[in-house]
This record gives C-alpha cells, sequence and structure tokens, in this order.
C-alpha cells in the first residue's frame, strides 16, 4: 500500500466514523465534537486531492465559524436530546431496514460503476500551472459569475428570513438611547444636598 | 459577450434589483405601513415582466456558456409563474392586512422566490438548477411560517423545511452521480454522455434527482408534507405555493428529463409513470376523508401533479404540450378557487371548515355559482375548462402508447370528482348552519367571478381556449428535440 492510498483510507475511515458517531452519540456536545473531527479528515481528503484551498476553507470556516455556532447553539437551547433520541430509537428498527436496502442497492449500482466514454473529454483541463486559489477565482467570478451572484441572493433571503421570522419591536423594554447618553450633563445629572450632622431625614 | 449574457437574463435582474431596492426604501422609511403599496408594485411589476417576456422575440438564446437558456419553454413557463404569483399577490393583500401578517418582507419575499423560479425554468445546467431551486425554496419556508406567533405556521415551515432539505440532499447525491457519469455538469454535456452509452449508474443518478423533483412537486409517494404545510400556512401563503411554485417545480422536471435526459426516454418513462398514478389516486383516496378546505386542495393538488406528470410520462412534444397546457389550467383554477377560500370567514374571523359552506347558495347564489364552476372545473367535467387539461394529458398519454396510464388516470378521476362534488353538495343542499359569511371583498370577488367566467367559457369557439394551444406546442417544440 502506498502512503498516499493508506492516508486516503486513513482520512476516509475516520471521516466515515465522525459522521456515524455525530449521528449516535448520547451527548449532543459529543455529536458536535465529532462533526469536527468528520470536517478535519474530510479536510485531509481534499489535501489529497490537490485541493488545498478547499481544505484550508473548510477548516476556517466549517470547523472555525460553523462548528463552534453549533457548539454554542446546543449548549444554550434547553432542548431534552434524550427524549428525542428515544423517539428516534423507536423508528430504529425501520430505519436500520431501508438504511440497509439502500445501501444493498447502492453497492450494486457502485459495483457496476463506469464512466462515460466522453467522460474524461469533458472534465476541463487544469488552467495551466496557476494555483487554487487563482484559479478558483477565475471561475468563480468570470464563468461561473450567474451563480455566485444566486448565491448571494439566496444568503440575502436567508438573511431576510431570520429577521421577519425572529425580530420583535418590544415597547415595554428600556433600550439605549445613545443620544440621550451623550447629552447628560454632569452638573444636571446630580444633585448634592447639603446635610447638617445630627439631623436626619 | 458579457451584455449580450445580460440582455438574455434581463427580466431576472430587474426583478432581482427591484426587490432589493424595495427593500432598502422600506426600511428607511415607513416600514410596514408601505406594505400595502409594495404588494400592489410587485405584483404589477411581475404583469409587466410577463408582457416583456412574451412580447421578446421568439428566438432560442443560451446564456453564460449554456448555464442559462431562454427558449419558449421557459418564456410560457416564466409568463404563467409571473401571472400567477401577480394575482395570488393582489388577492392576498387585504388578508394578510386584516391578520396583521402583512409585512413589507413578504411582497419582497414572493418576487425573490419567484426569481428563483424563472433560474429554475431557464436552467441549462445542474448548478444553475440547485441555485435556483434553493432561492425559491428558501423564501418559501419563510413566508410558510410568516404568521410566527402560531404553533401550526412555524410548524408548518420547519416541517417544509426540514423535508425540502432532505429533498435538496436527494438531488444534489443524484446529481453528483449524473455528474461523476458524465463528466460535466451541462445539460446538453449529460444528454451527449447519457444518449453515447448507458450504464446503471447514471439510472441511480436519474432516480434521485426524480426523487428530489417529486418533493418538490408534491407527487406520491414524496407528497407528505403538503396537507401539513398547506394547513399550517397563512391562506394566501398557501394559494401561492398552490401555483407558481407548482408550475416552476414541473418546469425544471420537463426541463431536466428532456434537455439532459432526453435521449434515454426509456428509462425515466416507467418512473415517472409510476408517480403519475401514485400520485393522482393518493391524492382522489385520501382526499375523501378531508374536512378542511386547505387539506383538501392540498390532496388535490397531488392529484393535480399526478395528471401533470402524466403528460411529461408520454416523453414527447404532444406530452410536454399537454404537461404546459395542464398547469396553465391548473393554475387558473387555483387561482379562482383560493379567491373563493380567502373569503371564507366568519364574523370577521377565517374558517376553513367545509361543513361551514352548508347553505351557503341561500346567502350568495352567484358565488355559489362560482363554487359550483370551480369544483365542476377541477373535477374535470366537460365543458369547464378543467376538464381539456384532462383531455390533453390522456390524448398525449395513449398517443404515446400507454393506454393503461390513460385509463389509471380516467378511473382516479372519477374516484375524485367525489370530493368535489360534495362541495357543491353542501352549498346547494347541506342543511342550514350558520356557516361562513356571505361577505366577501371586491378584490376577491372580482378574482373569483372573473377566473369563474373564464373556466366557464373558454372553449366557446372564437375564444377556442385563448390559442394556448400553439403557444404551447411551440414552446414544447423548442425543449423536446
Amino acid at each position: 500500500m502506498t502512503v498516499a492510498a493508506f492516508t486516503f483510507y486513513f482520512f476516509a475511515l475516520t471521516t466515515m466514523t465522525g459522521g456515524l458517531m455525530t449521528v449516535i452519540s448520547r451527548n449532543p456536545v459529543h455529536s458536535v465534537l465529532w462533526l469536527i473531527l468528520s470536517f478535519l479528515s474530510s479536510a485531509g481528503l481534499f489535501v489529497l486531492l490537490g485541493a488545498e484551498f478547499v481544505a484550508m476553507l473548510l477548516i476556517i470556516v466549517y470547523v472555525g465559524a460553523v462548528a463552534v455556532l453549533f457548539l454554542f447553539v446546543v449548549m444554550m437551547l434547553d432542548i431534552d436530546f434524550a427524549e428525542l433520541k428515544a423517539e428516534m430509537s423507536r423508528y430504529m428498527p425501520l430505519a436500520l431496514l431501508i438504511g440497509a436496502v439502500i445501501l444493498m442497492q447502492l453497492g450494486m449500482a457502485l459495483g457496476v460503476w463506469s464512466f462515460s466514454d466522453v467522460a474524461q473529454a469533458n472534465i476541463a483541463a487544469p488552467k495551466g500551472d496557476a494555483q487554487n486559489t487563482a484559479a478558483l477565482g477565475l471561475l468563480i467570478y468570470d464563468k461561473y459569475i450567474i451563480l455566485f451572484q444566486l448565491a448571494g441572493l439566496i444568503l440575502l433571503v436567508a438573511m431576510i428570513g431570520a429577521i421577519v421570522l425572529t425580530l420583535r419591536h418590544r415597547v415595554d423594554i428600556k433600550r439605549q438611547n445613545v443620544m440621550q447618553q451623550m447629552h447628560r450633563d454632569p452638573a444636571k445629572a446630580m444633585e448634592l444636598k447639603d446635610m447638617k450632622p445630627g439631623q436626619g431625614l | 459577450m458579457i451584455s449580450a449574457d445580460i440582455q438574455t437574463v434581463m427580466p431576472e435582474i430587474i426583478l432581482a434589483v427591484y426587490a432589493m431596492l424595495a427593500l432598502l426604501v422600506a426600511v428607511y422609511t415607513t416600514k410596514d405601513a408601505m406594505a400595502p403599496l409594495l404588494t400592489w408594485v410587485t405584483s404589477g411589476l411581475f404583469v409587466l415582466l410577463a408582457f416583456y417576456i412574451g412580447a421578446g422575440e421568439a428566438v432560442t438564446t443560451t446564456a453564460f456558456d449554456g448555464m442559462f437558456n431562454n427558449d419558449g419553454f421557459a418564456r410560457f413557463a416564466k409568463i404563467v409563474i409571473l401571472i400567477s404569483a401577480a394575482s395570488v399577490l393582489v388577492m392576498s393583500q387585504e388578508y394578510m392586512q386584516k391578520r396583521d401578517l402583512l409585512r413589507f418582507e413578504y411582497p419582497l419575499l414572493v418576487a425573490l422566490s419567484v426569481v428563483g423560479m424563472m433560474v429554475m425554468v431557464s436552467a441549462g445546467d445542474l448548478m444553475a438548477l440547485y441555485m435556483g431551486l434553493e432561492l425559491q425554496s428558501l423564501a418559501l419556508y419563510v413566508v410558510a411560517s410568516l404568521r410566527r406567533d402560531s404553533l401550526k405556521s412555524t410548524e408548518a415551515g420547519l416541517k417544509y423545511f426540514v423535508l425540502g432539505a432532505l429533498s435538496s440532499g436527494l438531488l444534489l447525491y443524484g446529481a453528483s452521480l449524473t455528474y461523476g457519469f458524465a463528466g460535466t455538469t451541462l445539460f446538453s454535456g449529460i444528454m451527449a454522455a447519457a444518449s453515447a452509452d448507458f450504464s446503471l449508474g447514471l439510472l441511480f443518478g436519474v432516480v434521485f434527482m426524480l426523487a428530489g423533483f417529486a418533493f418538490k412537486v408534491s407527487a406520491a409517494p414524496f407528497h407528505m408534507w403538503t396537507p401539513d404545510v398547506y394547513e399550517g400556512s397563512p391562506t394566501p401563503v398557501t394559494a401561492f405555493f398552490a401555483t407558481a411554485p407548482k408550475v416552476a417545480a414541473m418546469g425544471l422536471f420537463a426541463r431536466v428529463v428532456h434537455d439532459a435526459f432526453g435521449g434515454i426516454v426509456a428509462e425515466w418513462q416507467q418512473i415517472v409513470a409510476f408517480l403519475a398514478v401514485a400520485s393522482m389516486f393518493w391524492g382522489a383516496v385520501a382526499a375523501i376523508s378531508q374536512r378542511d378546505i386547505k387539506r383538501l386542495m392540498a390532496y388535490s393538488s397531488i392529484a393535480h401533479m399526478g395528471f401533470a406528470l402524466m403528460g411529461l410520462a408520454a416523453g414527447t412534444v404532444l406530452g410536454v404540450q399537454a404537461m404546459l397546457i395542464y398547469m396553465a389550467i391548473y393554475v387558473t383554477m387555483n387561482v379562482g378557487t383560493f379567491a373563493f377560500i380567502l373569503g371564507m370567514e366568519k364574523d370577521g374571523r377565517p374558517i376553513t371548515d367545509i361543513e361551514s359552506l352548508k347553505s351557503y347558495s341561500k346567502k350568495q347564489p352567484l358565488m355559489s355559482l362560482v363554487v359550483l364552476i370551480m369544483m365542476f372545473s377541477l373535477a374535470g367535467v366537460p365543458p369547464m375548462l378543467g376538464f381539456f387539461g384532462k383531455f390533453y394529458v390522456l390524448r398525449a398519454a395513449y398517443d404515446a402508447g400507454l393506454g393503461w396510464l390513460a385509463v389509471a388516470g380516467v378511473v382516479a378521476s372519477v374516484i375524485g370528482a367525489f370530493y368535489y362534488l360534495r362541495i357543491v353538495y353542501y352549498v346547494y343542499f347541506g342543511e342550514d348552519t350558520d356557516g361562513v359569511d356571505g361577505t366577501m371583498s371586491p378584490v376577491l370577488w372580482t378574482a373569483a367571478v372573473v377566473t369563474a367566467a373564464i373556466v366557464l367559457l373558454a372553449w366557446v369557439p372564437g375564444i377556442n381556449l385563448f390559442g394556448i394551444e400553439t403557444i404551447a406546442q411551440a414552446a414544447a417544440e423548442t425543449l423536446v428535440n
């Protein structure tokens, strides 16, 4: 076994174990940690493919931002995960059956997998000796500009949606008024009373 | 090069830019007080764009290296989508305002989802397809849970979101198998590769992708989200779900099976035929026990999608033509029916129980006639418009040698007629109850009466279904080649 093959199987197995443990571990925080392991080993797979930019993106964006966000959400949300799990275990036999059937079918399909004769010709040739990042930039901002813009629209919709579904203008709470704060005058803010000793109120 | 490309996607750009500008204007001025105005302006823009697209040159152009097609098929689907979205928006304005649901984001989210739908029916590439689909779906998930203090509405949004994400996953898995086989995401490249040689792996890709589409058009057995989402969403949103997104998803379905897999019709024909039969029967049988008119319309839409898929299953020009005609007719009928459902209220509160329609004819003879026409048309009774839709798909299926499918369609349509006719029975012969009030707002009244007139009179020789037959044929010919 060559080093490349060994590394591939190592990362592939780690990715799958991570994915499986994400689904079945009891503690939701552990689930997120397994997910992070899964992301890290898929980043390793990308490095093997020579896609180092995507690998770094996966680590920075998914591990660094998304997974940490997940961790916060899981810790802050008050969800009884044990109850959810119990609900899930009721359907487990059926789920396992369907999963096994799909797995066998996929095995049948992928076992006899064949590429189209023209597939190799269709795959775009590497862009000279341009680096990953530069080549991706040329594609995303030039050839695939419309997809890039549509992805932007999708993110806009996600943002509008988050605001529409959660923003509430409550009138019964105190708000910060910056202008009011800045225009406070120390002379008027405090009133000094001169009290004689032993006078009392 | 780039200016020609931009020229081709001009309607989408106009709509997207409008949505962003309107969002900014509304945020920085009067916010929700602007919502009624925005609703009308948005639907006005939809109508204008429909005219712009309809008046454009009848040529086939592609943009962005074949990722975006502007052919007769796309134009037909876009016009139906825009007109139906415009009419539903106009109808929804008053209902939403009365229930304090009309927020300025609502018309803009609808506009953005329409952008997604327009991309869907024009897609010439697996990636463009997915972008359009997600843009459309994401906006729909949000409007489904627009009534955020109602448990049912948030449940509808969440259910739609989770199942929609699942279906997107299936679709993506199928797309990746297809890409793996062909080595390209362009439909033209997939078409060439699949026609040259076919493998079992590609068939798996096709099956997964069709399963994802079946989710989006709510065809059985991927329909289970439909009744809950239809029932839980605010009624105008339900009306929207039942019209434009269905046309877009069906257009995408036809686009993929003919543009990408047009060389292997025999491989997907059986799948689509199965989806059609399952939807027609499940939609017809399961609706019988429904008491809520929104759930009833959900099952009705499942059955109607079955009929539209029957046209697609034919795999011929005639089949696509029949599917387009069917969708246009289906949307017309649904706009009219939902105009009536939106007006169903009792003491100012919306009511959706079909029992509340008992003896409605004594209060509102004219509106009862509208209900009668709509229900007869949905059931497919001649000479209403709905009959012609069914006639075209049955003929297409029969001509393509799918006689058994056509027979199944007739049987399912007879079963389905029961629950439509029960509503008519309640309206005319139900015993007296204090059901819905008779009054309706002028906008809804006009929409219901006008569509009823169209549905009733479209067959008259001078009108001749507004010449849709030749238009749909020209559209279908640009797709199937």
